[in-house]
């Protein structure tokens, strides 16, 4: 197996860290695993992206033209990738902020109404793990107990009540979506 | 019979081969005295420069290490760091330290290193045949100012000892000259305090040395002493521009 | 035995470097390497008998290896492209020297201020020498984060081993990329001992010094002949590369770094169409993998290389054929990099 993934939204959402907890994830499930980030000036505002694969074998190419997956957390990010989307590949978005329908119809379509759901948790910034945990659950690359765990280890020494957050905002996206 | 006078320790028996009326044999032999009485040759590396003084590392009875043209601080440094224990000192002339080397001599300065720089001025290019310095005087001829150094297109002659003193990270900071007897005993003082001063981990320590060559500037060397005195002296005065701050 | 870690490129070569016993670091910001000083400064600054220096060049940084290096110290410095052309005054005296340090290139797209995306341009820069004078470094080209790791501590015993520096030309893609990693426990190797040449003061012995030049010509080639011969040491003993699906290749690709690993996907899709491509990764990119160039060329006659670059590796490979093949080129620069489709497209126009 072999899933390829891209990530992508404005700088500040939370981007690159969705994409190092299933790579996360995927390593403590011994799979390859390799992340990407789009790196340079527009790291800083502007949008950002980052790759991630998933494989059972030597990961060659660490870059995807063509994802299985696509997260766009914004309206840009869906514009700048739809294209690309494998067929019969998947595409969770951001509802919140993206108001277009998605024009491809070979592709599944998950939309997930994450800034909502995150203002109601009582953090803004939870968005990224509510469309995570939605993802995570739909697409099984790697398992939800696996995503809590690499959730840990990445913000171990950081505020409990973060983590729990975050947890729950994953758990709420994946309630979302059925198996 | 009681012996009074000889060679230092801290010199091999080689003569040295600089030109008649170069003032470098007497800065080597009083860094070699100073190293000599402090007693730590067996503990100092010095770093040679590009120039005249590349030749340093025959002279002097120490570990001795040549660095590009103008990066004996940066290789000071890497040593120091490496090796807190050991005394470094460099030994760089106007082109190397003034020059070339400008960023490093500021930023080495600048971070405090714990080392000891002497430098050598002598208004001009040596090793390559007398061209103009950065140090070299208004007005003063040389194979590339040759008729004089016009400040309009060479800029102003720097005064290195005044610009570094102006630097937190500096302990110590002199200028002095070696034309004559009375000159050359305040410099082995200043090269002393500079040495002590690192030995006592207080930070940067510079000596600026006001020195001649006779060759390039085309004086006999008793000419070039008066030259230095009644040129040099008067744009670069002698004197202590920074002394370490008393720990408080 | 160490747990694996997910780790990107630049920082992994900032945890091998420490592991195998670096612990001065002088190095100046440049993208896209800054991690691993930004690491350097985290771990070194934190540590006793270390140092790590935030240097005001890349010219001196390379000065303040090569004063730390000569105290017997493992010591390393950073940088890409723009900053290594300016390291390489420094790595010109440290050849000459014969001092060991590790000089790290995360290469971008060049000439010029170039990009910031990655590159392979720099390969005659690093293989050929660099700076003045007939010199070369140990130039080790890793292609994953796990590579990084290995090569990094291995480019240290090698510069010990041969008193030389060594580099790691890796890319903006290797650097930026995080993999799983793992620290493995390395077996002791037997390295020459320092004391010959290491410049900490000449208690109890005579003094010594480190000058790497001679005005007596004659002399001055001694020095290089010297040099020379260790170069062929070096030749005979430590040529590394990764070999895949040689036998019965249609083609072969010779890549190195990022690219052979992009060629690595490559060969698996041309497998379902029923395509046999090979690849040779020279993983040592001095002393160059010349020997098995040279026989699998000859034999299989199509070659493909495939670089970030216009054509720098190419000339190593056409030496090693020496006319007894076909070799072709596909190169993409400016930080662009190659994909899966474009090299597979390219190697069926030499198939038809």
């Amino acid at each position: 197996m072999l899933e390829r993934i891209i990530i992508s939204g404005f700088g500040g959402q939370g981007i690159m860290l969705m994409g190092r907890l299933l790579a996360y994830a995927g390593m403590l499930e011994g799979k390859n695993v390799a992340w990407m980030p789009s790196y340079g000036p527009e790291m800083r505002g502007g949008t950002a992206n980052c790759t991630v694969l998933i494989s059972s074998k030597e990961i060659g190419s660490p870059i995807v033209s063509h994802p299985k997956i696509l997260i766009a957390m914004n309206q840009p990010s869906l514009d700048k990738f739809e294209p690309n989307v494998s067929e019969n590949g998947l595409i969770i978005l951001n509802d919140s902020l993206i108001e277009r329908e998605v024009n491809r119809d070979d592709v599944s379509v998950i939309r997930i109404p994450a800034d909502d759901i995150a203002d109601k948790l009582g953090n803004s910034r939870a968005a990224n793990m509510v469309v995570l945990g939605a993802c995570v659950k739909k697409s099984k690359v790697v398992k939800m107990e696996t995503i809590f765990k690499a959730l840990e280890k990445t913000l171990a020494g950081r505020n409990q009540d973060l983590i729990n957050l975050n947890k729950e905002a994953l758990k709420q996206g994946a309630e979302l979506v059925e198996d | 019979m009681k012996k009074v006078f000889g060679s230092p320790k801290s010199l091999t028996k080689v003569p040295f081969t600089y030109c008649p009326g170069c003032h470098h044999g007497i800065a080597h032999r009083l860094i070699a005295e100073v190293l000599d009485e402090f007693g730590v040759r067996e503990k100092t590396v010095g770093v040679c420069p590009v120039g005249c003084s590349v030749f340093a590392y025959v002279f002097f009875d120490c570990d001795m290490i040549c660095a590009a043209h103008g990066r004996a601080p940066a290789v000071a440094t890497g040593m120091k760091r490496a090796k807190p224990d050991s005394i470094i000192f460099t030994y760089q002339g106007d082109g190397d330290l003034a020059s070339i080397g400008t960023a490093e001599i500021v930023h080495t300065a600048n971070r405090g290193e714990n080392i000891t720089v002497i430098f050598i001025n002598n208004a001009i290019y040596g090793m390559t045949g007398g061209q103009m310095a950065p140090t070299t005087l208004i007005g003063q001829v040389t194979q590339t100012s040759p008729y004089g150094r016009d400040p309009k297109t060479m800029g102003y002659p720097i005064k290195v000892a005044e610009m570094l003193s102006t630097l937190k990270g500096v302990a110590y900071i002199s200028r002095v000259a070696l034309s004559k007897p009375a000159y050359i005993l305040k410099a082995k003082k200043a090269i002393r305090k500079a040495f002590q001063s690192q030995i006592e981990g207080k930070g940067f320590s510079l000596v600026e040395i006001l020195s001649t060559c006779p060759t390039n500037w085309g004086l006999s060397p008793i000419e070039a002493n008066k030259w230095l005195e009644e040129n040099m002296i008067p744009y670069y005065p002698l004197g202590e521009f920074k002394t370490p701050e008393e720990v408080s | 035995m160490g747990e694996k870690m997910l780790m990107k490129g630049n920082e992994a070569i900032g945890e091998a470097a420490i592991r195998a016993g670096c612990r001065f670091y002088f190095g100046y910001p440049i993208t896209p390497q800054s991690e691993l000083t930004a690491y350097m400064a985290k771990k070194l600054l934190k540590m006793k008998d270390a140092a790590f220096v935030q240097a005001e060049s890349e010219i001196a940084a390379i000065s303040m290896v090569y004063g730390a290096a000569a105290t017997g110290a493992r010591a390393m410095t950073s940088s890409s492209g723009p900053g290594i052309s300016l390291k390489q005054e420094g790595i010109s005296y440290l050849a000459c020297a014969e001092l060991p340090c590790v000089i790290v290139n995360i290469q971008r797209g060049g000439p010029g201020l170039g990009s910031i995306q990655p590159g392979q341009a720099d390969y005659f820069q690093a293989t050929k020498g660099g700076g003045h004078g007939d010199y070369h470094l140990i130039v080790l080209a890793p292609s994953s984060v796990q590579e990084l790791v290995d090569l990094t501590m291995d480019a240290f015993d090698l510069a010990d081993k041969y008193t030389n520096p060594a580099m790691i030309l890796g890319d903006g893609l290797i650097g930026q990329m995080m993999e799983a990693v793992e620290f493995k426990e390395r077996k002791k190797i037997d390295l020459p001992d320092k004391e010959g040449w290491i410049l900490t003061g000449c208690k109890g012995r005579e003094k010594k010094y480190i000058v790497p030049f001679n005005l007596d010509p004659y002399e001055m080639e001694k020095i290089n002949l010297k040099i020379q011969e260790k170069y062929k040491k070096i030749i005979e003993k430590e040529i590394r590369y990764e070999a895949i699906n040689l036998d019965n290749a249609d083609l072969i690709v010779v890549a190195y770094g990022t690219v052979a690993r992009i060629v690595k996907t490559v060969i698996d899709n041309a497998k379902k169409e029923g395509i046999n491509i090979g690849l040779i990764r020279p993983i040592t990119l001095f002393p160059f993998p010349e020997k098995i160039i040279a026989e699998t060329s000859e034999k299989i006659n199509k070659v493909l290389v495939v670089e970030m670059s216009y054509g720098q590796m190419l000339e190593d490979v056409k030496l090693a054929a020496n006319g007894k093949a076909e070799i072709n080129f596909y190169g993409r620069a400016g930080g662009v990099v190659p994909t899966q489709f474009e090299i597979l497209t390219e190697i069926k126009k030499y198939l038809t």
